[in-house]
C-alpha cells in the first residue's frame, strides 16, 4: 500500500511563512493547529513505516523521509515539544520568534527524518540559523553578542561536518547517513563526529551551550533546550554508536556540566550547564552501544526533553514576571509564584530522578547499561552525577530561587506573580507528562528503538539505592549549604579562548598592524612621495632639457640654417641663384665623373 | 494552600529537621533488608548502607570540587568579559 507522505517539517515552515498574514483572533488558534498537525502528521507515518521523500539531485539521492523505530521516537517528542513550546509562547506578539522556533523545529524534523547527508546537513544548519534569530530577539546587546558567538560556533561545527561527509564521500562514494565503522575510524568519521559533537555541546565544544541558552528570549531557551542538543544526540546514534570514545568524553561532559552548575549564579546558564551534564548520560550510552543502552540514550532523550522543558518554562516565567534571572537577585518567591515553584520542583525531581518521575525510568537504563557492560567506572560516576544533579537542580535551585534569603530588590517583589494562562498551561502539561512517564512506563518503553530489551527499573534494590542517594545528598547539602550559596560571578570556560581570542585578533588588527599601516602612509608621504617627486621633477627637466632640447634644437638648426641659407644663396635673383645652382650641379658632376 | 502550608512547615523548622532525620534512619534500615542480589559490585553487597555513604561522599565531594575549582580563579568578575 502507497502512503501520501508529506513531511512534517513542510507543515511546519509552510506555517511559519502563512503566520504573518494570520492575524487578530485567529492566530491563538492557528498556532496551535500547525504544531498539532504536525504531531498528528508524525503519528500517522509512526504507523507507516518505510523510506519516503527520495528525489534525485545530480547525482545523488537525496532521502527526506526515513520512517524507522529511532526516528519515530525522537519526531514524536520534538513535535510534542513543539506543541508545548508553542503554547508556552502564545502570548508573545513578536511573531519573528515563532517563525524562528517553528523553523527552528523544522530543521529538526527534517534531521531526524533524513537518510543522507546533503539533506542532514540542509536541515542542520536550518536548525543553527533559525536557532540564532532566538536569540537575537532578545534585542539587547548581551543577546546580539551571544548571538554572533552562537552562530561563529555553529558554523564552524558545520563546516567540519560538511569537511568529514565529503571526505568520506571522495573515499567511498557513498552519502547515505547510517552507522559509521567506529571499529576501525577513518579521519572523516572523527570528523563527522566532532560536528555531530558540537551541537551535542560535548567538550570541548560545549561552551556555546549554556552562553547562549541564558541569552535567550523566554520562549527562545525553551525551544532550544529540547531541539539542538537532542537532535545531535539522535545523529550520534545513527552514527557512531559503539564509538568507545564517547563513553570518555559523555562522562567529562557529565561530570564537568555539574560541576560548573554549582558554581552559576544565572539560573538559565545553571540549567543549561544541567543540559551538557545530562546530555553527558546520553552521550554514555550511545558510546556503550548496546541495545539497552541505546533505548537508555533513546529514553533519556525522550525524559530529558519534557523536564529540561518544564525547568526552562520555569525559569522563563520568573524572567518573563520579574526581569530577573540571577540568584543572587531572587529568592523567597514560594509567596507570590506557588504554581511556578511547583512546576519547578517537579522539573528539578525529574531531572534528578526521582521514584515515579521520567528522569528515573530513563538515567537508571544508562547507567545499567554501564555496569552490566562492566564499565564500572563509568557506572560509579554518572551515579555521583545524579547525586550532584539532585544538589543542583532537585535542591540548590528551587531552594535559592522560592525559599532561602529574599534577595528581591522591591521592585522585582511588586512585579513577581503567577505567569500568563498559556504559560502555566504548558508547564502543566510538561509536568504532567513527567509525572506520567515515571507512573506509566510501557508509554515511552513501548517506542524504544530495540525490541525485547526488558527494563524493570522499579525493583526494590533500585528503588532503595536511589532513595538512599538522594535521601543523603538532601542531608549533605543541608549540611554544606552555606558552600553553594550564589555569588556575582562568572564562571570561565573554554569560551574564554574564543571570546579572548577575538578580541586578541582585534587588538592586534587595531594596534599593532594598524600602526604598521599607519607608518608606512606616513614613510610613504614623507620619504616615498618625496622621491618620486624629486625622480619626476628630474625627469620632467631632463624630458625638457634633454629629450625636448635635442628635438627642438635639432629643429632650430635645420631653421637657422635654412636662414642662413636663404640669407647667403636666395636674396631674390635669379640670374645669381640659377648661376649658384649651375655651379653646385657642375661641381657635383665634376666630383662624380672625376671621383 | 500550598503556601500556607509551607509557612506551616516554616515555623515548625525543629520538628522537619527530625522528621527528616527520622526517615533517612528509616531508609537506611529498610535499606539492610532489601534483597542485594541484584547489586553490581561487591562492595554494595558487603557494606551496608552503601549507597547513602556514596551519596553523602558524591554530594560532598561535588560540592567542594566545585568550591576549590571556582576559587582556583574560574569563578571571576561578573563583567569580565562587559557583555
Amino acid at each position: 500500500m502507497t502512503i501520501s507522505f508529506i513531511h512534517p517539517a513542510l507543515i511546519m515552515i509552510v506555517g511559519a511563512c502563512l503566520l504573518p498574514m494570520v492575524r487578530g483572533p485567529f492566530r491563538k488558534p492557528y498556532m496551535f493547529l500547525v504544531p498539532l498537525l504536525t504531531f498528528i502528521d508524525v503519528i500517522y507515518l509512526s504507523g507507516h513505516p518505510g523510506t519516503y521523500g527520495v528525489f534525485q539531485f545530480m547525482n545523488w539521492e537525496l532521502t527526506f523521509g526515513r520512517v524507522d523505530r529511532l526516528s519515530m521516537i525522537f519526531a514524536f517528542i520534538m513535535s510534542l515539544m513543539a506543541i508545548i513550546g508553542t503554547i508556552y509562547g502564545m502570548h508573545v506578539e513578536d511573531e519573528w520568534q515563532h517563525i524562528a522556533a517553528w523553523f527552528y523545529v523544522a530543521g529538526s524534523l527534517g534531521a531526524i527524518y533524513a537518510a543522507d547527508y546533503i539533506t542532514l546537513f540542509l536541515f542542520w544548519e536550518m536548525m543553527a540559523f533559525a536557532s540564532t534569530f532566538l536569540i537575537w530577539a532578545r534585542k539587547d546587546d548581551e543577546a546580539l553578542a551571544a548571538g554572533y558567538r552562537y552562530i561563529l560556533v555553529h558554523t564552524f561545527g558545520g563546516v567540519v561536518l560538511l569537511l568529514g561527509f565529503v571526505l568520506r564521500y571522495q573515499a567511498t562514494g557513498d552519502l547515505s547517513f547510517g552507522q559509521l565503522n567506529v571499529s576501525s575510524p577513518e579521519f572523516y568519521t572523527w570528523l563527522i563526529m566532532a560536528g555531530l559533537m558540537l551541537n551535542a555541546a560535548v567538550p570541548p565544544l560545549h561552551s556555546w551551550l549554556p552562553d547562549a541558552y541564558s541569552k535567550a528570549t523566554a520562549i527562545g531557551a525553551v525551544f532550544m533546550c529540547a531541539f539542538t542538543t537532542k537532535t545531535a544526540v539522535y545523529t550520534l546514534i545513527r552514527s557512531c554508536s559503539g564509538f568507545d570514545v564517547l563513553i570518555y568524553l559523555g562522562v567529562i561532559m557529565a561530570i564537568y556540566g555539574i560541576i560548573y552548575a554549582i558554581m552559576e549564579n544565572d539560573v538559565r546558564k545553571l540549567l543549561g550547564w544541567e543540559i551538557v551534564s545530562q546530555v553527558g548520560y546520553m552521550v554514555v550510552g550511545v558510546g556503550i552501544g548496546t541495545s539497552l543502552a541505546i533505548n537508555g540514550a533513546c529514553a533519556h532523550a525522550f525524559a530529558h526533553i519534557l523536564y529540561k522543558g518544564l525547568l526552562f518554562m520555569a525559569a522563563g516565567a520568573i524572567l518573563t514576571t520579574t526581569g530577573r534571572q540571577k540568584l543572587t537577585q531572587l529568592g523567597g518567591l514560594y509567596k507570590k509564584m506557588p504554581g511556578t515553584m511547583i512546576f519547578m520542583l517537579i522539573g528539578g525531581l525529574a531531572v534528578s530522578g526521582l521514584p515515579l518521575m521520567s528522569g528515573f525510568i530513563s538515567k537508571s537504563m544508562i547507567i545499567s547499561a554501564a555496569f552490566e557492560s562492566h564499565i564500572l567506572w563509568a557506572g560509579f560516576a554518572l551515579t555521583l552525577v545524579s547525586a550532584g544533579t539532585f544538589l543542583a537542580a532537585g535542591l540548590r535551585l528551587p531552594y535559592l530561587i522560592f525559599f532561602g534569603k529574599n534577595n528581591c530588590s522591591e521592585e522585582t517583589w511588586e512585579k513577581a506573580q503567577e505567569p500568563s494562562w498559556n504559560m502555566q498551561l504548558a508547564m502543566a502539561i510538561g509536568g504532567f507528562l513527567c509525572i506520567f512517564l515515571g507512573c506509566y512506563t510501557p508509554f515511552l518503553y513501548n517506542m524504544l528503538p530495540n525490541t525485547g530489551v526488558v527494563f524493570h527499573p522499579y525493583n526494590a534494590y533500585h528503588l532503595s539505592e536511589t532513595i538512599q542517594i538522594m535521601a543523603f545528598t538532601a542531608f549533605g547539602f543541608f549540611m554544606l549549604r552555606k558552600y553553594v550559596m550564589p555569588k556575582d560571578t562568572t564562571s570561565l570556560d573554554l569560551d574564554w579562548f574564543y571570546r579572548m581570542g577575538g578580541r586578541a585578533f582585534l587588538w592586534t588588527v587595531k594596534n599593532p598592524l594598524q600602526w604598521c599601516d599607519n607608518s608606512l602612509g606616513k614613510f610613504y608621504k614623507s620619504f616615498g612621495i618625496n622621491c618620486l617627486m624629486t625622480t619626476s621633477a628630474f625627469w620632467s627637466w631632463f624630458d625638457w632639457h634633454g629629450i625636448d632640447g635635442v628635438v627642438d634644437g635639432t629643429a632650430r638648426c635645420v631653421r637657422a640654417i635654412g636662414r642662413r641659407v636663404s640669407i647667403v644663396l636666395q636674396r631674390g635673383q635669379i640670374q645669381q641663384t640659377i648661376c649658384y645652382t649651375v655651379s653646385f650641379a657642375a661641381v657635383l658632376l665634376v666630383a662624380y665623373v672625376w671621383i | 494552600m500550598i503556601i500556607n502550608l509551607i509557612d506551616y512547615l516554616r515555623d515548625r523548622l525543629q520538628y522537619v529537621t527530625y522528621s527528616c532525620y527520622v526517615a533517612m534512619a528509616f531508609i537506611v534500615i529498610w535499606s539492610l533488608s532489601v534483597d542485594t542480589s541484584h547489586a553490581h559490585t561487591w562492595a554494595e553487597k558487603m557494606i551496608p548502607g552503601f549507597w547513602s555513604l556514596f551519596g553523602l561522599c558524591s554530594c560532598a565531594i561535588v560540592i567542594m570540587v566545585a568550591r576549590w575549582y571556582g576559587k582556583s580563579g574560574i569563578q571571576t568578575r561578573e563583567d569580565y568579559y562587559d557583555n
